[in-house]
């Protein structure tokens, strides 16, 4: 197979499912039960210096 | 002995440039070369004028030592260096504007247009945009880490490395060096030196965030780091190139046609979300929460703005070629990327807003604020128009004309200068051990007077540039073209008339800023009537 074909097969696949789940494991991490206190701490990180 | 290995490396560099100079093999890398000598001798000078030979331990003694741990000298110098590039900047802006109404203002060769053009957009994009982008990143990264930056001098080399290669880029174009990709016009050779110092800025700022003592890393660094990774890649790729000579100034890209175009506005359209978007997200994540004395309103929703936007930026670059030899799938793809960009760019502006809920009163009273305000609002406009303008129906009367041009100043006067403006205003004071900056009200003229030249420049750059679009597009019933393309640059010359006019009114803001930089960093305050109204209130009746 062609180095483009086979690239461009593996992008609009496997890369594009890794990179979906990703980031749709990023938001639900983000959003997971018991986020909003550390999510509020961290919040705060500027504020505690100078 | 202090210095040593800066004036050894320095000594030796200034060489090499003298050699190249003499092994030149065209006029205009000569002359560079001999720039580049002259630059580097005299840094040479300086250092070797400042070395003491005392033994290591007497040396280490600095003369400014840094009261809170934290490495400050290289965000002072960077502070200044923003507000001289941003006027620099600007300036050279108003003459091209001013070029482009009275062509008799070109100065052949070296001031013609084409070479003032990379001039301005360098000198405000990577000079003074940049200059910012380091000044605070460092000084952000070792605030919200709590530690001091890493790598030592290093944070040094970063700075001047960046100053050598905005000088290098600018006098490059002026000698008619460019290698005409856009926003990347440098040569091969300075490219290369860039990435040493932008492999350098990495490392100071990845090992700042290692060595940390706050467990969790603060969002703003996120925004950083990414800006860096990012614009480390898209600018190794894009300048992939062979040189004619090891001491010639011409390249040949590794690319041909469409696929280099795409790999130039795959650069292009990237410099503008991770140089102009994210690095400067990372200041609004920090300053606006500072300055207004409140945590950002939803720190889930910055996480997901930081991974959505990353996401999705990094295809928006095929919307630059609607039209063209790119393959139609590609140009739709590059639309409906640009236009799911609307939604990570809204939350955060909502986010950046909502910070100041319950604090909306600052607004009145404190102009840095309101320059944040403006700053994320202009976010929010440029970030809805250029989706719009992605829109392959849209673009078909937009492109090449000065409704891009208009679009691509609201978001950078308006969002990336705005928030800047704001970020110094800020950090000075502090810096500097000041109580506060020099004037408040001054403040107040610079925002009103970069506010108006923002509305002044992007009215009337739509009105230029529908007018151009439906003259290009006007036919008769016969199907000939209504007017000749000299026509419609005929009839742009009162809106490029008014629009340098928006340029000074925008300049004359930031000279106030210096002059009111300046002065807070020599310490004097004026005497003035606080915005609360604290003095002047009125008494209510008895």
């Amino acid at each position: 197979m062609e180095t483009y074909t086979a690239m461009r097969e593996f992008a609009d696949s496997w890369m594009l499912l890794a990179m979906t789940v990703f980031f749709v494991g990023a938001v639900i991490f983000a959003f997971r039960p018991g986020s909003r206190k550390h999510a509020e701490d961290a919040a705060r990180i500027p504020l505690k210096d100078d | 002995m202090k210095y040593g290995v800066e004036i050894v490396g320095l000594t030796l560099a200034t060489f090499l440039a003298l050699v190249a100079a003499a092994f030149a093999q065209d006029a205009a890398f000569e002359a560079h070369m001999w720039i580049l000598f002259l630059v580097l001798a005299v840094s040479t000078i300086v250092l070797m004028r400042k070395t003491t030979f005392a033994p290591a331990g007497a040396a280490s003694i600095p003369l400014n030592p840094d009261t809170n741990g934290y490495m400050d000298g290289p965000i002072r110098y960077g502070a200044i260096a923003t507000v001289f590039w941003g006027v620099v900047g600007f300036l050279v802006g108003v003459v091209v504007a001013l070029q482009l109404a009275f062509p008799d203002l070109n100065i052949e060769p070296w001031f013609s247009f084409g070479r003032m053009r990379p001039l301005h957009t360098s000198a405000v994009v990577f000079a003074f945009g940049g200059n910012a982008l380091i000044a605070t990143s460092f000084y952000v990264v070792q605030r919200t880490s709590r530690a001091r930056l890493f790598g030592g001098d290093l944070a040094w080399f970063v700075f001047w490395g960046y100053q050598l290669f905005i000088v290098m880029a600018a006098t490059g174009y002026l000698l008619g060096i460019t290698q005409s990709r856009e926003y990347a016009e440098p040569e091969w050779y300075v490219d290369l030196f860039l990435t040493v110092v932008w492999v350098a800025y990495l490392i100071v700022f990845l090992g700042t965030i290692v060595k940390r003592k706050e467990p969790h890393i603060y969002v703003a660094n996120w925004f950083y780091l990414s800006f860096i990774v990012t614009i480390a890649m898209l600018h190794v790729v894009n300048n992939l190139a062979m040189p004619v000579s090891l001491f010639g100034s011409k390249s040949y890209s590794l690319f041909a046609g469409v696929q280099d175009a795409l790999t130039q506005w795959w650069y292009g359209h990237n410099a503008v979300g991770f140089f102009l978007t994210a690095g400067f997200l990372g200041m609004m994540y920090y300053f606006v929460p500072k300055q207004a004395n409140r945590p950002v309103y939803s720190y889930r929703l910055s996480i997901i703005h930081f991974w959505a936007l990353i996401f999705l930026y990094i295809w928006a670059g095929p919307h630059h070629l609607h039209y063209t030899a790119l393959p139609d799938w590609a140009q739709t793809l590059g639309m409906v990327f640009s236009i799911m960009l609307w939604m990570p760019s809204w939350g955060g502006m909502i986010n950046g807003l909502m910070t100041l809920s319950g604090a909306w009163d600052k607004v009145r009273t404190d102009p840095i604020i309101r320059m944040m305000v403006l700053a994320i609002a202009f976010y929010g406009m440029s970030t809805f128009e250029g989706p719009m303008m992605s829109i392959k129906a849209v673009n078909s009367l937009s492109h090449y004309t000065d409704w891009t041009i208009g679009h691509v100043h609201s978001g950078a006067l308006g969002w990336v200068g705005m928030i800047s403006f704001a970020a110094v205003y800020y950090m000075v004071p502090k810096l500097w051990n000041r109580d506060g900056l020099y004037s408040l009200r001054l403040v107040t003229w610079h925002f009103w007077l970069a506010t108006l030249g923002i509305v002044v420049y992007a009215a009337v750059m739509w009105v230029s540039g529908i007018q151009q679009g439906l003259m290009w597009r006007e036919y008769d019933d016969q199907g000939f073209l209504v007017y000749s393309f000299a026509e419609s640059v005929a009839a742009m010359f009162p809106y490029y008339v008014l629009r340098a006019l928006g340029g000074v009114l925008y300049l004359a803001g930031a000279l106030i800023m210096a002059f009111n930089i300046t002065m807070t960093i020599l310490g004097h305050r004026r005497q003035e009537t606080p915005f609360d109204g604290s003095v002047s209130a009125l008494q209510p009746a008895e």
